[in-house]
Order: C-alpha cells, then structure tokens, then sequence
C-alpha cells in the first residue's frame, strides 16, 4: 500500500493541490480510501490526517470503507423516478441480496444511491465503476447482475448497442445517447479547430475582449454574468499567473447539455479556452469536469492531445510568439456545491468544495490565489462563435438582455427528451410543442433545476432569459399523474439536504427543517402555522454563502406560491396547531431495546 | 386583580435555568410581590392546584414522562416558555440523538467500561421507570410553545426581562447582543 501510494504521489509531481486525482487513482485501484493511504499522504505532504480526511469525506464518490468490486451507483432524481427507478433499485436489491449503502458479504458488488448523474433524457441510469448504464429496465439489471457474478469485465458489459456520434468512438464506448433535436450556432458543425486561435493572434487582446463586450454575451451557468466584462476584470486584475478554468462540473439535477458538448464539440470548448486564455493573459486552463463523466477522459485526453500537435495548445501558439497555453482536466469526486466558481476552485486545490467568501472574486483572487476567470462550458463555446462570426452577429439572435442561443437540457414527461439550442426568448409554450408534450398533459414544468422555479401551466406564456426567467438550462416537464409533493419537492429537499457543504448553519439546518414540516403535511399532521412557517423560514436561507445554500428551500416555496392548492388540501382545517408527535412511534425503538410494551 | 401565577419545571435539564433564575438576586422577593408560584421545584408544589398564566419549562423531552409534564403544563398554561438550549434545542442531553437508542442503552448498562455487576445483562425495564424516547425532543415538537429564551442559561437579567414583559404586557427590549447569531 505505501510504494502504491507513493506511487501515485510522484505520479502527480508530489503536488498536494492535486490531491483529488491522488485520492480518485487510489479510490479506483483499491474500491475504497484505505487508513494507510490516508497516513501515508498526510506524512508526504506534511499534514495532518484530519485535513486529507476532510477532502475524503467531503465528495460522495470517495469512501472510507469497501465498495465492492462493482460499485453501483443508482441515480435516485427526480426523472429516475418518474421513468421507473423503483422497480429497478427494488431488482437491484433482490438480485444482490442487499440494500443501498450495503456491500454483498463476498465483496462483489455494493449499491449506492447517488443524485442526477446527466442522464435524465435516458434514465434510470446509474454508474458501474466509471461505465454508465442507462435506460435499465428490472431485467437488464439481472443481465448486469449475472454478468456481475461470472467476473465480467463492465467495459464486457455493455452488450447493448452503442450510443450514436461520438459515443460509439473507441475511446469512450459507451451506450449513452447525446439526444441533439435542435442545433444552434453553437452545436452546428460549422467549425474546424484553429480557425479562430488564427484569428486571435492577429488582434491584441483588448480588441478580443471588445468582441466578446460587444456580444453582450452573459455567463450560461445560471448566474448570467457578462463574459466580456468578467474577462477585463482578470486581465487587469494583478497577478503573476492567471488561469482560466472551464465549469464542466454540471450538477443541478435535470442538466445534461455539457455532457453532449463534452462528448460531440470538445474541440470547441478547448478553442474557447485558449481564446479566454489570450485574451486574460493566462497561461494555463483547467477543465473542471463532474466525476460522473470521467468515461470521457480518454476521448478529452486524445483532443487535447491532438490540440497539442497541431499547435493549438503549447508553447508559442501557431507562431505568436510568448503566446503560450495548456489545458488539463481536472476531475470532481461528486459534489453538487463544487459547481459554485469558489467551491470549484478550492476542490481544484485538493480541498473540501466549500464556497468562499467573496469578495474577493476569482476574477481577482481564484485559483492558488491568482486572478482566476470560471466560464461555463456553453459560454466558452459561445465565444469561439462571437469571435468567428463577430459579436454583432451574436447580438442578431436573442433579445436585449439575453443575446444569442442558449442549451436546454429537456427531460420528464415528453416525447423526445435532449438537448435543444433555441434563441433566447422562447416561451414555455413554444418548448412544449417543440418537445413534444401535449399542453393538457402538463401540470408544471420545473425551470432551472430544483434551485429554480417550479411553474404552473398559468405561466406557460413567460419567457425564458435574464428579463423573466432565468436557467441554466435544466427543464423537466411534469405529466399530470405526477405527485408534485412527494414525488418532486420533497426529493429536490433531499437533495439540497445531501448536497450541503454544511459551512452555513442557515444551509445545514433550515432545509431539513422545511423537510420536516413537508412530511408533516404529507402525513395529514399540517396546520395552516405550518405552511406560514415555510414562507417565513424559507427566508433565512437567504443569509447563505453560496447560491446552493441560498437557494435550498426554492422547491418548497416555489411550489407553495404557484401551487397553493397541493398543500392547503393537505392541512388539518379544524386545527390552528399540531406539533406533529407521537409518542408511540417516539419510543418504538426503546420499546424493543428494553423488552418492554408501552401502557400509555 | 390578582397576581399572575407561575409554574416552573425542569425536564431532561441540569436545573441550571433554575439557578439562572435564582440568579435574579434580590429582585426575587419582588418577583414574589408580583407573580404566585403553583407546580414548581422553587418552592415544591408537585402538582397543579389550579390554572397558570405563565410555564416556564427547562429541558427538552427524553422520555415518556418528560412528554407527560409537558403536556400537563400545555393544559394548564396560558402562556408556554422554552428556557434554554434543552427546551428548544434538546442540548446536551440531543447528544445521543445521533447514536441509536439500543447502542446508547447497551453502552449504559451492558458494555460500558464503568458497568459492573451487571451478571443477568439487563437493560433497565420496570414498568415503574418512564419509557426513553428514541431521541430527545426539544418542547416545541412536541406542544405548542409561545415563546423562546435562548442561552445555556439564559441571562439571569434576560430572564427577568422578560417575565416583566410578559406580566407587564410592555414590548420587551431585545439588544443586537441578545439577539446575535453566535
């Protein structure tokens, strides 16, 4: 175990920012985070214990205990559930012989719940030691649990066809559809790598950040941040070293579109970052790329590789002379939180992917303290377009405050879930049609995530885009045989709970709390005291650091003001308090630990 | 009119909201010119004699009986007081809320490094003994409580503070300090 991760150490040049690929090799070679690796590491870096243990407990896809030799990962979202998750996990367990969180006795095989994985056009999916698996119906899974039992090799066991496009590819092999309807200016084909690194070189960098100003075109994560500004922030931001980092690290649940730009137009993504990377004055990019897609890595690894020959990437870019850039992927470990820029950056240093104060912002203070700029993946692409095409032509798709096309990640109950590019400034409505989901069919549609806004058909006219609302691109359509409450809400409250770095109190507590008053109300204790507390306390979580924690009770008060009705049906109307306990079901376990039958 | 009546009761606490109120010094013979005490350890009425305006409760609910004394209180107060950290958190005694209950009790009397003699191996079950609750309750999930007093103890002045409000009827003053978040 020392010389593996001694190994392992040197292999990362003996950096201990890089202690999230160190920990993600031993996790993979071993199954598990063993005590003496963690020793180990901690004496070669000099730290203590404690603060490499903090990192390993932080992400979810690191554990401390045996995962089996097959580690499943079962995502357990929302349209999982919708698309038939129950039976599956219910053949999961039957067939293994054990429960999630459990290892079969053999060491074979462990089963794991895990949150959106970016497979909700083609759920129920679930992860097999990095291999993804989707559509699983109960009796795939038996497929997958006898193949399992002979020792197969999971690359073997994917006997299903391959995906289409790139997914097919050698180095990625995997059954995983890209789902494109719609191509836009960004997904269209109309691009050959180096075309714009070409023109770059012939402007300075100030005439590229003009472009991109002119384009009036805004961070596509969610927060909307304009690129062109964000990109003279780092510029003139002082610091010897400056880094461009790609947020690849798409975690809200319902969002996919990267995964298609990853696997389909990383070329793309690439040539934005060098353009960013001119442009700012940095010499080094890294791609944050979500655990979940680490079946990629081969296919990324081969275009950078590719990007290097060719002198797209390296030492005096296509003869510009001191222009020099490089890109390496970083990889999460599974962590919602670390799609904030902030907790990003820290992740990237090898620490717990908790947010962090700002100011200062990355722009000035990011990675390794350096000027930092954090563009998502889509808006890297965007701006190759900008640069290719000019920003007034990008200005020519959109409206005023949101120009150009943005990636929708569609999914739930439609005819043809995927990924569609569409002008800024689509309504609702417009999406139902164009995805084929019959408008008496549809009881709401949730926008933007569980962080964003659930909408009833009232609003099906608004429109998407800064001036009403606002995605990152996330939307899943919800039939009307859905139970909004127990089926939605309360897995969104779940998963914010799970995913909380705990830094906030308001963060840590609040949302179980809410929690609580929903189950209240879903088991007939609720009182009209109950919903006024939701509204009230739902408020608090604005004193959050981060926009996870800012935004954790959205599923509950988004759902209680445009569907009031859900839970006024569901309270007690005769009562102005219960506290909801029972003192029976309080002592159910004592009762059994002592022998003894409760005479109340 | 007649003097407002005040019950007091400590439950799964270290009666050191009690000592805070003790700590209210001599005000206390002008708390007894203001205010009657029924059911309360202050001065040893074990059970109501009549109905109160104001319970004051220290401690959360970690077994059957404490749900009972609180309940009890409800019925008979108008007005319901947490005192402390273990009324409206559970406290110290919410440690074990996170270990299970059977763990808790084997620790206590089965394998515990200070359990001796203990040859039957049995975990205490008279039906006499109240019943220990899964996990510690703070009061509020249990009964309706009006009003919170934070502290571990609360401020023997900011104890005072507020049963003059509460008998007064006058707004009670609530400085940044007393407010603060940590």
């Amino acid at each position: 175990m020392k010389a593996e991760v001694k190994k392992t150490i040197e292999k990362y040049g003996n950096d201990k920012f890089r202690l999230m690929d160190i920990l993600i090799d031993i996790q993979k070679e071993n199954g598990y985070i063993p005590g003496e690796a963690i020793t180990q590491i901690a004496e070669d870096f000099e730290m203590s214990e404690v603060d490499v243990e903090q990192t390993v407990s932080f992400y979810h896809f690191f554990s401390q205990k045996p995962t089996g030799k097959y580690a499943i990962f079962l995502n357990n979202s929302v349209v999982a559930n919708m698309m038939g998750r129950a039976e599956v996990a219910a053949t999961f367990m039957k067939e293994l012989g054990i429960k999630f969180g459990e290892v079969t006795p053999d060491g074979s095989a462990g089963l794991f719940n895990t949150s959106c994985i970016g497979m909700n056009d083609q759920e129920p999916a679930a992860i097999i030691n990095n291999r993804i698996f989707t559509r699983l119906t109960p009796f795939r899974v038996k497929e997958i649990v006898r193949d399992i039992r002979e020792g197969k090799d999971v690359d073997e066991m994917n006997v299903q066809d391959w995906g289409d496009g790139e997914n097919s590819s050698d180095l990625i092999r995997s059954v995983v559809s890209n789902n494109i309807r719609k191509i836009g200016p960004v997904l269209d084909r109309d691009f050959t790598a180096g075309q714009a690194i070409e023109k770059i070189i012939k402007l300075k960098p100030e005439e590229v950040i003009e472009e991109v100003k002119k384009s009036n075109m805004r961070g596509r994560g969610g927060a909307g941040f304009p690129t062109g500004l964000k990109w003279e922030f780092c510029r003139n931001a002082p610091g010897e070293k400056k880094y461009i980092f790609c947020n690849a690290d798409e975690g809200e649940p319902g969002t996919f579109k990267d995964r298609v730009i990853l696997t389909e137009r990383p070329r793309l993504l690439f040539e934005g970052m060098v353009i960013a990377g001119y442009a700012v004055g940095a010499s080094e990019g890294i791609v944050y790329v979500r655990y979940e897609y680490k079946y990629l890595e081969q296919h990324l690894e081969k275009i950078l590789q590719q990007a290097r020959e060719a002198n797209y990437l390296g030492k005096n870019i296509l003869g510009k002379k001191g222009f020099n850039f490089d890109i390496r992927i970083q990889f999460g470990a599974g962590a919602y939180v670390c799609g904030e820029e902030s907790a990003l950056i820290e992740s990237a240093e090898g620490k717990r992917g908790e947010p962090r104060d700002r100011p200062p912002f990355p722009v000035e203070k990011g990675y390794h303290d350096m000027p930092t700029v954090v563009n998502n993946v889509e808006t890297l692409c965007s701006v190759v377009k900008v640069i290719l095409k000019g920003g007034e032509w990008y200005k020519s798709f959109g409206t005023n405050e949101s120009t150009g096309t943005k990636l929708l990640s569609i999914s739930g109950d439609c005819k043809f879930p995927g990924v569609y590019e569409v002008v800024w400034g689509f309504s609702v409505n417009d999406i139902l049609d164009m995805v084929g989901a019959g408008k008496e069919d549809v009881q709401a549609v949730q926008v933007g995530g569980p962080s964003g806004a659930l909408i009833s058909p009232d609003e099906f006219n608004r429109t998407l885009g800064y001036e009403d609302l606002a995605t990152g691109g996330s939307l899943i359509i919800i039939g009307k045989n859905r139970d909004i409450l127990s089926g939605i809400v309360l897995n969104f409250m779940d998963f914010f709970i799970d995913e909380s770095c705990g830094s906030c109190s308001t963060c840590r507590i609040v949302p179980t709390l809410m929690r609580n008053k929903l189950n209240k109300i879903l088991n007939a204790r609720g009182t009209q005291q109950d919903i006024d507390d939701l509204t009230e306390w739902g408020k608090i979580l604005k004193a959050s650091r981060c926009g996870l924690g800012q935004t954790a009770g959205n599923p509950i008060l988004s759902s209680l003001k445009n569907f009031p009705a859900l839970y006024e049906e569901k309270i007690q109307k005769n009562k102005s308090f219960d506290s909801g306990f029972d003192l029976n079901a309080a002592i159910k376990e004592s009762a059994k630990a002592t022998g003894r039958i409760p005479n109340f | 009119m007649s003097k407002p009546i005040i019950a007091t009761t400590s439950l799964a606490g270290c009666f050191g909201c009690h000592m805070s109120v003790l700590d209210i010094d001599d005000r206390i013979l002008e708390l007894f010119e203001l205010v009657e005490f029924n059911k309360s350890p202050i001065n040893d009425i074990k059970k109501f004699t009549k109905k109160c305006d104001i319970g004051l409760i220290e401690g959360g609910c970690c077994n059957s009986e404490n749900v009972h004394v609180l309940k009890d209180f409800r019925e008979h107060c108008k007005i319901l007081v947490s005192v402390g950290e273990c009324a409206i958190m559970g406290g110290l005694p919410a440690m074990r809320n996170g270990i299970p209950i059977r763990e808790c009790l084997e620790e206590a009397y089965l394998n515990g490094l200070t359990v001796v003699g203990n040859e039957e191996r049995i975990i205490p079950n008279d039906p006499e003994l109240p019943m220990l609750l899964d996990r510690v309750f703070p009061c509020h999930e249990v009964v309706k409580i009006d009003y919170f007093l934070p502290g571990c103890p609360p401020r023997a002045d900011l104890i005072w503070d507020a049963l003059v409000a509460l008998i007064s009827g006058d707004e009670m003053k609530l400085p940044y300090e007393v407010v603060k978040f940590d």
